[in-house]
């Protein structure tokens, strides 16, 4: 089976930063995979490579076989990819209902399929449909944010630390979302809460200093201890 | 502090200058002063919205002014000499001509501001200094074209009779250009309300004023959508030129440069990004420019700044701004 992205040797840098210094992934359609590492190791750039957002200096970004490195953001999410940054990046001075339109590319019956099933996930999102997005709660945004990328018919969506800043009931109430989004599509996450990430992921990346150095499945890095304690510190 | 507050500290300002001005004397200061705020606010919506939008120091917005101002002065005048619409006291000729001069302003500055937008800013997006050097060096280009074109001293406007002298209600005189300016601005800010809260691409704009980043990673072309505003900006400052020019009856290359200076102010008074922000602001600047330069002459240009200071102590993002 091909992989689904592919991200081969990046190198990117930020400024005069070498931030990058050789990041490789091959992500599997129909999985979760999860990028772990340090604060600072990389991840939310490895993100933001693939996204477009920054451009490697070295290597390849392959969607579905496809370069897509030299690619405009914009062009990236119209492939179907979607992003939730960190941060979640939801616009305030807007409705729920507004954010949930701009992220709708095109209108059609996938899409309000989509749109119906996520709502269904996250019921607050219609309970507050005409609230200034700024106005909810951290969790509220975070399921804005979801929403937002998955509106679109995506075949890839990439996450960036949703558990961050959120209560353990609010978190459980995002694995269990995204464990019935995973099956509409494939999911790159980075997560920090290793429970969360464990509970989610079939396979998994450590990055360390801007390098991927180990790789595997999910099941072996839980039972792996020593391997944990060398770059997580867990 | 409430939503509220900007209107209220508005209002204050709006009332405060009765306390040493007769109230017929008032009115006509304050029809003249909402007629100043609502030309600057032609200029600072404009120049809002490319700031809020991409981050871009367009210094340029004051020559696009001019050279709207100049291509309305040219239609009128040839108007004017072959058909004589402007002496006619045919109200539909004299309306015909303001029409067909604010089209040639406006097609004018968008033609020019997409060119400015594709050749000058698109690569520089990012960086501020480059921005106002070359928008700088824009400027001075584009006003001395002006002077090759049309000379360099000041010439005069053909104002259509309709619109020329004042309607005396009351007592208080009431000069016609004040109103007809009043008119369209508040006519623009509504059509801009309605653009920006009523359709699509601008649900997108309001998005991107507040992080086009993320605009961008949901799939929208971004640069498409700025050329838009640009051009749309362009358009109302040279609306704004025009208006100016009937306004003040004369047009010099020079005019856009000082106009520039306020809108400035008024778009950091209102907010960056922020439309009603730029009202507000504008109306403001115009109601206190002209209130102080009755009563303490000297200190009209330093009251601007006054208010500018005094609002950024208390808002630092502006009236209506959000923290970025």
């Amino acid at each position: 089976m091909t992989d689904l992205l592919e991200v081969e040797d990046v190198h990117t840098y930020i400024g005069q930063h070498h931030i990058l210094q050789g990041v490789s992934l091959r992500i599997r359609p129909d999985a979760v995979t999860v990028l772990l590492g340090r604060n600072g190791a990389g991840k939310t750039t490895t993100m933001r490579t693939i996204m477009g957002v920054l451009h490697p200096r070295r290597g390849a970004v392959r969607f579905d076989g496809r370069p897509i490195h030299a690619l405009p953001p914009f062009a990236v999410a119209r492939l179907g990819i979607g992003y939730v940054p960190e941060g979640q990046g939801i616009f305030a001075t807007l409705t729920v209902e507004e954010n949930l339109r701009v992220a709708t590319l095109a209108d059609s019956a996938e899409s309000r399929e989509r749109l119906r099933r996520i709502v269904e996930l996250f019921p607050d999102l219609d309970r507050f449909r005409h609230a200034r997005a700024g106005t909810l709660s951290g969790g509220q945004k975070q399921m804005l944010s979801i929403a937002r990328a998955f509106v679109n018919p995506t075949r890839l969506l990439l996450i960036d630390e949703p558990s961050k800043g959120l209560a353990p009931i609010v978190v459980e109430h995002l694995v269990e979302a995204l464990r019935a989004m995973k099956r509409h599509s494939t999911v790159v996450l980075v997560e920090q809460n290793f429970a969360m990430a464990s509970a989610l992921a079939d396979e998994y990346y450590l990055i360390d200093d801007g390098r991927t150095v180990h790789a595997g499945a999910m099941a072996a890095l839980v039972a792996d201890h020593a391997l944990k304690q060398k770059y997580l510190g867990l | 502090m409430s939503r509220r507050a900007p209107l209220l500290v508005a209002l204050v300002a709006f009332l405060l200058p009765l306390l040493w001005i007769e109230p017929r004397t008032y009115l006509t200061l304050t029809v003249a002063g909402l007629a100043m705020g609502m030309l600057i606010f032609l200029v600072a919506s404009g120049l809002t919205l490319i700031f809020g939008l991409m981050d871009v120091l367009n210094f340029a917005h004051g020559a696009l002014f001019s050279w709207g101002a100049y291509a309305g002065f040219t239609a009128a005048v040839l108007l004017n000499q072959r058909w004589g619409w402007a002496a006619a006291p045919s109200v539909a000729a004299n309306v015909l001509l303001l029409i067909v001069a604010l089209a040639a302003a406006a097609a004018v500055t968008v033609a020019l501001g997409i060119l400015v937008e594709r050749v000058i800013v698109r690569p520089v997006y990012g960086q501020h200094l480059f921005q106002i050097l070359i928008t700088l060096g824009a400027t001075i280009v584009l006003e001395e074209l002006i002077r090759i074109v049309w000379g360099p001293n000041d010439q005069v406007v053909p104002v259509p009779a309709t619109f020329q002298g004042s309607w005396d209600i009351a007592d208080i005189v009431v000069l016609k250009i004040p109103v007809l300016a009043i008119v369209l601005g508040a006519a623009v800010y509504g059509g801009m309300l309605l653009l920006l809260n009523r359709t699509r691409v601008g649900l997108i704009v309001r998005a991107g004023v507040e992080n086009n980043e993320m605009v961008q990673v949901m799939g929208h072309n971004i640069y498409r959508y700025f050329t838009g505003v640009f051009a749309a900006g362009s358009a109302l400052a040279g609306a704004g030129g025009l208006m100016w020019a009937l306004f003040s009856q004369s047009v010099r290359p020079a005019m856009g440069g000082e106009q520039l200076i306020f809108a400035f102010i008024v778009v950091i008074i209102g907010g960056l990004g922020s439309v009603t922000g730029s009202l507000v602001g504008a109306l403001l600047v115009g109601l206190s420019y002209n209130y102080v330069a009755f009563l303490v002459p000297k200190a009209a240009i330093g009251v601007t700044m006054g208010l500018m200071v005094l609002i950024l102590l208390f808002r630092p993002a502006g009236l209506y701004g959000t923290a970025r």
